[in-house]
């Protein structure tokens, strides 16, 4: 008998607590039926370019939304050389962010320019409906197809291609952000930016010259030779920075086109203060790293307390130094030394350990190198500088205090070229004195060709005060 | 009169193989093939002999078929016919601008296409006849496997307005014919006969009220990614639709009566 009642009271407990936790997670879940909202009125949606973002909805009412977006097969630039032919929703990669608000009735016109040769059509995430629009839209080139949908989700969504053969579409880089905004909008920040991780496949390896076709063999195997941020090398670097200054909170809306790989998106110095993860409701707070999957997206945010370069990465870290994947955002204002004392080496990352280190040689082609003006040269060793140097030596060459050596006018660099040449060649480790100061590090020998290293010489000793000589393939490969 | 009746048939049967140069069909020898869509299984689908266009046709001849038929011209066509972007680059119904006479014409809907190759005595080829035909590279009959001939054809889906290029100038296959890659897209009699819903992911489920060739996806090579996007190209037309990358050629099941 006592044995029975103990099972009923045991019974009745986890009743209790099954009963408990339903309702609470009924009462968490309560949400309210946006298909019931009503449209008052009605606007041309705001398309942007990334890495802009359209004006916030704020308090505005739902509205029917009209939206205009065409399909331009177009040539484009993969990096400095190399160039790829893009499939884009409005003309950019990613494609233009459409800004909606919870409620919005869009009137989605999808037109195919004349001049394209293949059929497309859009599948957006944030649609509730078969295919999520894709079954409505498939467009021939010269042609346009309407439909509508009624957004009712709130969070940020990709939307893509999925016309046969769908990965080919989405490697070509048709892909890009849908943003659906709570009644309210999001809460206001200073600035906001789009951002989009891509791979690319090309039959070259990266930074191979000329018109590069896509290689369908490499994208079977998931083995990119572009991991990039809004479709280029470069996109976010280069004069091309996102900015803020000190004290401003940052939005960034990140997406991930894939087509296959997953991202783990962080911003070198920063910790994310908001993360909605996946781009939905759940937020969570003072996140490192966040994962971004194919076909997700993410809105993060961070208020910049110092000034200086934070790097935007995949921190799989060799898809950013070896395979494009790295933006740069620039605060400017006052320095403040309670949060960054200058001496806190925070989120450089160093993959290679206290030894000389040797990139893998066979990279490097035998190709004829062409005559090259100084000016081509430096315009060339500007990029390389961009994707191979500035990580530990920074944009202006001036290196990270007592642990990165400057480049900027200095005295062991315009001392002697070939022992910068040969530097670059074999690597560098121990003790150097650079502009008076003492570094002691290790610099790895790196994978460049005779023509990169020439170049980039060429750059540095050109830029920020150094004493302009001009280094050439030559001189490389005697000291090789 | 014996004489004459001789020197006639000589002159007759001189003719008849000029014409026959000039109408320029080449051959398709019969066989069988596994298409990537359109065969309810695996088994291969039979293509009796047939002609084929040598080239595709070009902004002239078809110039000259609109001179016999004016309806087809550009403000004479029907709106069931063909959509506003009929010959869209043709300056007005008689003129094609600036564009060259020996490149294809484009810009046409199927009704219009259809019409040609009826005045010329012949027909669409069907999409089996086709693909049948485009298949072959210079030297084999079915070079679908062959990695340099794929890459050949989804090279040309990265190249722009290939449409401006002349007939003739891309490589002549096993049959004699040129063009079937590499220029422009193709109309073919039975364009929509394979349904693709448009959601392409949805094509490769077995789902086979929706598209019953869904087995023959599986089972032919997955990496003829180039016949895919044709058949995705076809599957988003309507028979009025016109567009700057796609025209036409003619088949014949018969030898083209003019050369009998």
């Amino acid at each position: 008998m006592k044995k029975k009642n103990d099972i009923s009271i045991k019974m009745n407990m986890l009743l209790c607590l099954l009963f408990t936790i339903l309702l609470g997670s009924c009462k968490k879940e309560e949400s309210v039926n946006y298909t019931d909202i009503m449209t008052e009125g009605e606007m041309n949606a705001e398309l942007t370019a990334p890495p802009m973002v359209p004006k916030p909805v704020g308090n505005r009412t739902a509205m029917k939304l009209k939206l205009n977006m065409e399909i331009k097969e177009q040539e484009g630039t993969m990096t400095d050389g190399v160039k790829y032919t893009y499939w884009t929703f409005g003309g950019s990669v990613p494609g233009s962010f459409i800004r909606t608000r919870v409620g919005d009735e869009v009137e989605f016109h999808l037109k195919n320019h004349p001049d394209n040769k293949l059929p497309h059509n859009i599948d957006l995430h944030a649609v509730t409906g078969p295919g999520g629009g894709a079954t409505s839209s498939l467009v021939a080139p010269g042609h346009e197809k309407v439909f509508s949908f009624k957004v009712i989700n709130p969070g940020l969504y990709i939307y893509h291609c999925a016309t046969a053969p769908v990965g080919m579409h989405i490697a070509n880089g048709m892909y890009g952000l849908i943003l659906v905004e709570p009644e309210g909008g999001l809460p206001p920040v200073d600035k906001e930016y789009y951002v989009m991780q891509g791979d690319f496949y090309t039959q070259g390896e990266y930074g191979a010259k000329g018109l590069q076709p896509f290689d369908m063999n490499k994208a079977v195997k998931e083995t990119p030779d572009y991991v990039v941020f809004n479709g280029k090398v470069g996109s976010l670097t280069n004069g091309n920075e996102l900015t803020a200054k000190v004290g401003e909170t940052v939005r960034l809306f990140v997406g991930n086109g894939g087509p296959n790989l997953v991202s783990s998106f962080h911003v070198i110095g920063e910790i994310f203060d908001h993360v909605h993860v996946e781009g939905g409701t759940v937020i969570n707070k003072n996140v490192q790293t966040t994962l971004i999957p194919a076909g997700g997206a993410a809105i993060v945010d961070f208020k910049v307390e110092t000034p200086g370069t934070f790097i935007l990465v995949d921190h799989s870290i060799f898809r950013a130094f070896n395979k494009g994947a790295l933006g740069m955002l620039k605060v400017e204002g006052k320095e403040n030394k309670n949060i960054y004392s200058g001496t806190i080496q925070e989120g450089i990352y160093l993959p290679e350990g206290g030894t000389i280190q040797k990139m893998p040689e066979n990279a490097t082609a035998k190709t004829a190198t062409p005559k090259r003006t100084a000016e081509e040269r430096i315009k060339i060793g500007k990029q390389i500088f961009g994707t191979t140097c500035f990580a530990c030596h920074q944009s202006e060459g001036q290196g990270i205090p007592n642990t990165f050596p400057p480049l900027a006018k200095s005295d062991y660099l315009n001392a002697d070229s070939k022992r910068a040449i040969k530097t670059i060649l074999h690597g560098l480790t121990g003790e150097v004195s650079v502009n008076g100061k003492k570094y002691n590090n290790v610099m790895p020998a790196q994978n460049l060709s005779d023509d990169e290293i020439a170049n980039v010489l060429t750059y540095i000793y050109n830029s920020w005060g150094n004493n302009k000589t001009e280094v050439t393939p030559e001189m490389v490969k005697a000291l090789r | 009169m014996k004489k004459f009746i001789f020197i006639l048939t000589f002159f007759l049967m001189f003719t008849g193989v000029t014409i026959a140069q000039e109408i320029g069909m080449a051959l398709i020898k019969e066989g069988r093939f596994v298409p990537l869509y359109g065969a309810s299984s695996k088994k291969p689908v039979f293509v009796n002999s047939f002609y084929l266009d040598i080239y595709p046709v070009t902004n002239a001849e078809f110039l000259s078929f609109i001179k016999k038929n004016p309806t087809y011209s550009k403000s004479k066509i029907k709106g069931i016919f063909a959509d506003k972007t009929y010959l869209s680059y043709w300056k007005n119904d008689f003129d094609f601008g600036s564009s060259k006479p020996n490149s294809p014409v484009t810009a046409v809907s199927w009704f219009a296409a259809k019409k040609y190759c009826e005045c010329q005595g012949k027909r669409l080829p069907t999409m089996d006849e086709w693909e049948y035909a485009a298949m072959a590279d210079a030297k084999t009959v079915d070079a679908r496997t062959k990695k340099e001939f794929n890459n050949y054809i989804l090279s040309w889906y990265e190249k722009s307005k290939t449409y401006e290029n002349e007939v003739g100038k891309t490589f002549k296959n096993y049959w004699g014919v040129y063009d079937m890659h590499g220029l422009v897209w193709e109309w073919t009699t039975d364009f929509n006969s394979i349904f693709l819903s448009g959601e392409s992911r949805k094509d490769k489920s077995s789902d086979k009220n929706l598209f019953c060739g869904s087995a023959s996806v599986n089972a032919s090579d997955l990496m003829d990614y180039a016949a895919f996007m044709r058949y995705a190209f076809r599957g988003s037309l309507k028979a009025q639709y016109s567009t700057r990358n796609l025209g036409f050629r003619c088949a014949s099941s018969t030898k083209p009566k003019v050369n009998l």
